[in-house]
């Protein structure tokens, strides 16, 4: 009887044992929902998070180095963050980012920031790519950017010292894929949240708007004169663009076809992203093309500068008198608000920066 | 608790569940479907940006954008009850979304002397609520405006006087006149009826947009002068919500 009292015991402990053992193998990632801005969570629809992709500690963690690191690309010379700077939003201040060659594409790099709150889920100027996912496989392997034949660079990441364990805690498996890769990255990019603008403090009580800012506000909000709340969003939105497709009258030829060229249809010709107006302070040149070096610049195109083609936006006005003709006063109050949108601490978080 | 507590309790049960499933047959769901037409021809965003449509003052124009807003659902008794249909509705031609619109809440099948909605919202709903998806989707009037919502966003190109092909944004919204202090608002929302219907089990009422009359009757919309910059022209909103009598018919209600 003690005998196989004995033998229970020892078959108890073995199975003890093993279990805890599996548990040290299956690591299970933590969770980590987006830190919802009150401006956010009070005014518009929660943020497109994908059910097979949530946010983790060791996700986001994952996404950060490989976002900053060269390894991406062909040559190990070009990161994620080479166009898409922190300080600059995560835009480039060249017109046409260049890649590993030197090659300079045709559009402005996008600023990165608020992009889980793009419920189309579009990305790029022309919306190209759907889910941010999808957006951060493109460049890898884009013989004009970072160049990288996307198996071959699996294999590098598999035989890198560190990445397996990381892929390993992130995403309960050490074997390194493109998908895994780039939902980590979306998940670094999801975490990029401005909302701290000097306007944002205003909705909020906590700052005090110059007159001149204000009525800049107003000139934006007024139909007749800036009339920017119909495509860029307002103090109900603050996500500042409607992240839809307008033509805004800059050519009367249309050469790059945009939206025209992902859709097939003539009617789309000529149609590119409403980019948001936060971190304007950090994100020239404008437009898909970086055509304009100031705000100064964007503003008299608005104002007598536009273009008419065949899909102009019907929301452009007195197009064959160029604009709206804003006077010297407004388009000065007008730049002013304009740059209250403008988020210094999303530019020096931490959080964001290769540290 | 005794035999008998307890026979008398699991009848009591059995009762109370047979009532319930009694009470279900007779509750409905009615979806409300909008179609849309230019006079005799039906629109779809199919139709979209191509210049195909003449208006009552003789310009040729094309439509590039519609979205508009229902809410507030109601069905009326003879004896004057009613039961009001929470929740809106933001019908967008342009993507070909919510075209169909059903209600969450049921309806008690029978006899009904009207059923109706609100197109827009009415100073209630315009102003007392904070609608974080028709923010979402930039739908929102300024707050120099007063502030609230979009009734409607209807755009398109149309052929000038001069022959060139110009942008217009006929924006329907509550009207107010900006140039008095305090401001002056006049009401633009309005019921649609469409009658009396007789329901027994899930109805779609089929509604159509005539979009011509917007720009008719009594109002001869001449997009020359009344194209753009018209939700500050309180003259132009009142004109619109004139032109409303005729926009919405009901064709059928179909099972």
């Amino acid at each position: 009887m003690k005998k196989w009292i004995l033998h229970i015991a020892c078959v108890f402990i073995f199975i003890c044992s093993s279990c805890s053992n599996e548990s040290v193998e299956t690591y299970v990632a933590t969770p980590s929902p987006l830190q919802i801005p009150q401006l956010f969570e009070d005014n518009i629809l929660n943020p497109v998070i994908p059910i097979d992709n949530p946010q983790t500690i060791e996700g986001i963690a994952l996404g950060k180095k490989l976002f900053f690191d060269p390894i991406l690309s062909a040559d190990n010379s070009q990161a994620c963050a080479d166009c898409h700077a922190p300080e600059n939003a995560f835009s480039d201040t060249d017109r046409f980012s260049d890649g590993i060659d030197g090659i300079r594409g045709n559009r402005n790099s996008m600023p990165l920031f608020n992009l889980a709150w793009n419920y189309d889920e579009k990305f790029f100027w022309d919306g190209s790519s759907f889910s941010l996912e999808h957006q951060a496989f493109v460049p890898v392997s884009d013989p004009i950017e970072m160049k990288s034949s996307w198996t071959e660079l699996e294999t590098e990441l598999q035989q890198h010292p560190e990445y397996p364990n990381l892929f390993q805690q992130a995403f309960s498996t050490s074997k390194i894929d493109s998908t895994l890769v780039t939902k980590a990255i979306a998940q670094f990019e999801r975490t990029l949240i401005s909302s701290n603008s000097k306007f944002d403090k205003f909705l909020l009580g906590k700052a005090t708007l110059t007159p001149q800012e204000l009525n800049g506000f107003n000139v934006f909000m007024d139909e007749a004169k800036g009339d920017c709340f119909h495509c860029h969003g307002s103090d109900k939105n603050p996500l500042w663009t409607d992240n839809i497709f307008h033509n805004n009258g800059l050519d009367t030829v249309i050469t790059d076809l945009g939206l025209g060229e992902v859709t097939g249809d003539p009617a789309d010709n000529g149609k590119f992203k409403s980019p948001s107006l936060r971190n304007l302070a950090f994100t020239a040149p404008y437009m898909h093309d970086g055509r304009f070096a100031t705000l100064d610049e964007v503003i008299n195109h608005y104002s007598e500068g536009l273009q008419n083609s065949p899909t102009i936006d019907p929301l452009i006005k007195k197009v064959t008198q160029g604009g709206v003709k804003l006077s010297s006063q407004d388009k000065a109050d007008l730049k002013a608000f304009l740059l209250s949108l403008s988020d210094f601490d999303f530019i020096s978080n931490p959080n964001f920066l290769n540290q | 608790m005794t035999k008998a507590t307890l026979i008398l309790f699991t009848c009591l049960l059995l009762i109370s569940c047979s009532q319930d499933n009694d009470d279900n047959i007779n509750q409905v769901n009615a979806t409300f479907r909008f179609t849309h037409s230019w006079d005799e021809l039906s629109v779809s965003n199919a139709d979209f940006n191509k210049i195909k449509y003449t208006n009552a003052n003789g310009e040729q124009l094309s439509i590039t954008k519609l979205r508009y807003l229902i809410s507030k659902i109601t069905f009326q008794k003879s004896n004057g009850e009613k039961i009001i249909l929470e929740g809106y509705n933001l019908v967008d031609v342009t993507n070909n979304t919510n075209l169909s619109f059903t209600p969450s809440a049921t309806i008690p099948s029978g006899n009904y002397s009207h059923v109706y909605f609100t197109f827009g919202f009415d100073n209630n709903a315009n102003y007392n609520n904070n609608y974080q998806d028709l923010n979402s989707v930039s739908w929102i009037v300024p707050a120099i405006l007063g502030g609230g919502y979009h009734f409607m966003q209807l755009e398109g190109k149309f052929i000038n006087n001069t022959g060139a092909e110009t942008g217009y944004a006929y924006h329907v919204i509550r009207a107010v006149d900006n140039s008095k202090i305090p401001q002056e608002f006049q009401d633009t929302f309005f019921v649609v009826d469409l009658g009396a219907v007789s329901i027994e089990n899930n109805s779609t009422f089929n509604i159509e947009m005539n979009i011509a009359e917007w720009f008719k009757n009594p109002n001869t919309w001449d997009l020359n002068i009344l194209n753009n910059a018209l939700m500050f022209n309180f003259n132009a909103q009142i004109m619109m919500f004139e032109n409303r009598q005729n926009v919405f018919s009901l064709k059928s209600v179909t099972p």
